[in-house]
């Protein structure tokens, strides 16, 4: 053991067998370095965040005003651009900076919802097929692997086709669609934890599977669960604006990161600003949420393969 | 090995039963066929006269056993829109669906095996931290705009490849990057973890100590034991590649399964969505079952499981 180096970090990822070093030097130093990333993520997760939030205040410009003189007007720094529109104007003169500001508050929204509503069904299934096993567990299971042979991208579009194209709707899709891998994970880690003593220990206090399940294992599962979550919503706002951009999402005029590329997409040839600055948007914010999500589970659960 | 095979099959099965539900569900039970069907202002007896005709006042499961044992038979019903059975619709455009797929897996290894390899063996060097930087990036990366980001550059500002079509080599470049450099970042990860653990295993040392050069044991000892994880992993994944083949093909209007089944949707063709959706399923279902018996010829321990 002495001459190996720490393994932690690597084994993460695929190793059934995880050596625990505790003050293992190296790999301790990675973690905290990891960490301040991880930190550094969320500083400017939370400028996103309050920027849409306060989009009102702090957008330079009403979203959803058309100025025809102005249209197709290129950043500040280029040939033709203007301080008064610094990322400059999309195809009926509407600023792309406020429309950007005003793009975040639905996509954030969106992800945060779904997530919200994806654990809840995924964390309940796989409470319930890990701690009742049997035809409970198997059910679930294979409802777990129909849904994840699915392509979740195939199966949004068709439900979309059904219900027709709104925000409520895609939500709705991104929130019922997303549970499995919540009941995978909850599942195996319910499994594991229904054969320690304290759960035998209530079992044999007479406690009934309620309490057992959401006052012992519940929350042996939280750091799991908000570590899933993170990571999900980073996926939940790529899926929403790719439903978006192809207009089978939040419709337009109302700015959204997806429909403000798509849009930009048919200007591509000669605005090219139009598509770009909305895509960097949602590149920084996915890069932003995973870079927490890592830390996050380093910080709350080195072992945590994920 | 028979056993394992049967017990995969036999969870297929129920997959396939699953995946019918689903499809079916989607359009009977979410939505009403023929309120999609007939124009709004159509009468009230018209619509419970196509409802009659289409066999839709009868019970879900009469409709169900219906639709599966026509479904069966490649049988989805015309094409609302197009006038021609849907099954030869989308069978037509599987063949660039297929052919995109695999280039993305071909794109996706080429990058992904050397660079693997190399960051694990050259562990905590800068080529290692670049590697995992470019892959956290391009994990985030949403593969969409990075094919928009690729035309913009590539079509419109160099001139040097078409921003869309079919047929040519030149046609295949963008996308098969595009939808390679989506999956490559996860695959890199895995080989170089792979071969990191491999390395520190016992047959290595032993390999080492009797004096084989480092590249006979790199690539005689190491890798083949990194191709397990890897051709799950891969298999695993390739839901995932035809997820993304599908966002890559509405993005360079390549004529495959995917950019068909968006049109359908906006047309509101249902039986070209069932039909796209069901074929596009067990397309992933075969390989996956394929997939494992691979890995269980590569690797004899796991059907012992």
């Amino acid at each position: 053991m002495a001459t190996t180096a720490p393994t932690k970090v690597e084994l993460a990822g695929l190793g059934e067998a995880r050596v625990e070093m505790p003050g293992g030097g190296q790999a301790t130093l990675r973690r905290l370095l990891r960490l301040r990333w991880g930190l550094g993520a969320a500083g400017i997760l939370l400028l996103i965040v309050a920027a849409a939030a306060l989009a009102p205040w702090i957008a330079p410009h009403d979203p959803l005003a058309v100025n025809i003189r102005h249209r197709l007007a290129p950043p500040a720094w280029m040939d033709g651009g203007s301080a008064e529109n610094v990322l400059g104007t999309d195809q009926v003169g509407r600023d792309l900076l406020s429309r950007m500001i005003y793009g975040g508050r639905v996509s954030l929204v969106a992800g945060v919802v779904a997530v919200l509503m994806s654990a809840t069904i995924g964390v309940l299934l796989g409470l319930g097929a890990g701690y009742f096993s049997g035809r409970i567990d198997w059910t679930i299971m294979t409802l777990v692997n129909v849904m994840l042979t699915f392509p979740f991208v195939l199966l949004a579009l068709a439900v979309i086709a059904v219900l027709g194209p709104s925000l409520v709707n895609m939500i709705i899709v991104l929130g019922v669609a997303g549970w499995p891998i919540y009941a995978r994970t909850v599942r195996a880690e319910t499994l594991a934890i229904r054969e320690r003593e304290f759960v035998l220990a209530g079992r044999a206090l007479g406690m009934s599977h309620l309490r057992i399940v959401f006052r012992q294992i519940v929350p042996n599962l939280v750091s799991v669960i908000v570590v899933i979550a993170t990571l999900q919503v980073a996926q939940v706002i790529v899926l929403e604006s790719f439903l978006s951009f192809l207009g089978l999402g939040i419709q337009p005029p109302t700015p959204a990161w997806g429909n403000m590329l798509g849009e930009g997409r048919v200007y591509m040839l000669n605005s090219w600003w139009i598509a770009t600055f909305p895509g960097l948007a949602i590149f920084l914010t996915t890069l932003v949420i995973n870079l927490m999500g890592n830390a996050l589970r380093d910080w709350l659960d080195p072992h945590l393969k994920l | 090995m028979r056993r394992y095979i049967t017990r995969q099959l036999l969870q297929l099965v129920v997959v396939v039963f699953g995946i019918s539900v689903l499809a079916f569900a989607i359009l009977h039970v979410l939505g009403d066929p023929v309120l999609l069907l007939l124009p709004q202002n159509a009468g009230k007896e018209e619509f419970e006269r196509y409802r009659h005709l289409l066999g839709l006042d009868r019970p879900l499961y009469v409709q169900y056993w219906k639709f599966v044992s026509r479904a069966v038979l490649g049988d989805f019903g015309k094409s609302w829109y197009a006038d021609t059975p849907a099954f030869a619709l989308v069978i037509e455009r599987m063949p660039p669906t297929i052919y995109l797929t695999f280039a993305g897996l071909v794109v996706a290894l080429l990058i992904s095996l050397p660079l693997g390899i190399l960051a694990a063996l050259k562990r905590h060097s800068w080529l290692d931290t670049l590697c995992t930087a470019v892959a956290v990036a391009g994990q985030a990366a949403p593969l969409f705009w990075l094919g928009i980001m690729m035309i913009i550059v590539f079509s419109v500002r160099l001139r040097l490849l078409p921003a869309s079509g079919y047929g040519t080599w030149q046609n295949f470049l963008m996308p098969a990057f595009c939808l390679g450099a989506a999956l490559a970042p996860i695959t890199m990860r895995l080989v170089r973890s792979g071969v990191i653990e491999v390395l520190n295993m016992e047959f290595i040392k032993t390999a080492r100590a009797k004096g084989l050069a480092e590249p006979t044991v790199v690539i005689k000892h190491a890798f083949r034991n990194v191709c397990i994880p890897v051709v799950t992993v891969l298999g695993l994944q390739f839901g995932q590649l035809l997820g993304g083949a599908i966002i890559t093909e509405t993005v360079f209007a390549w004529p495959g399964v995917a950019t068909l089944t968006v049109e359908a949707i906006r047309n509101q063709d249902f039986p070209v969505v069932q039909c796209a959706v069901i074929l596009l399923a067990l397309l992933i279902v075969a390989v996956n079952l394929v997939v494992d018996v691979i890995v269980g010829l590569i690797d004899p321990r796991i059907h012992a499981a």
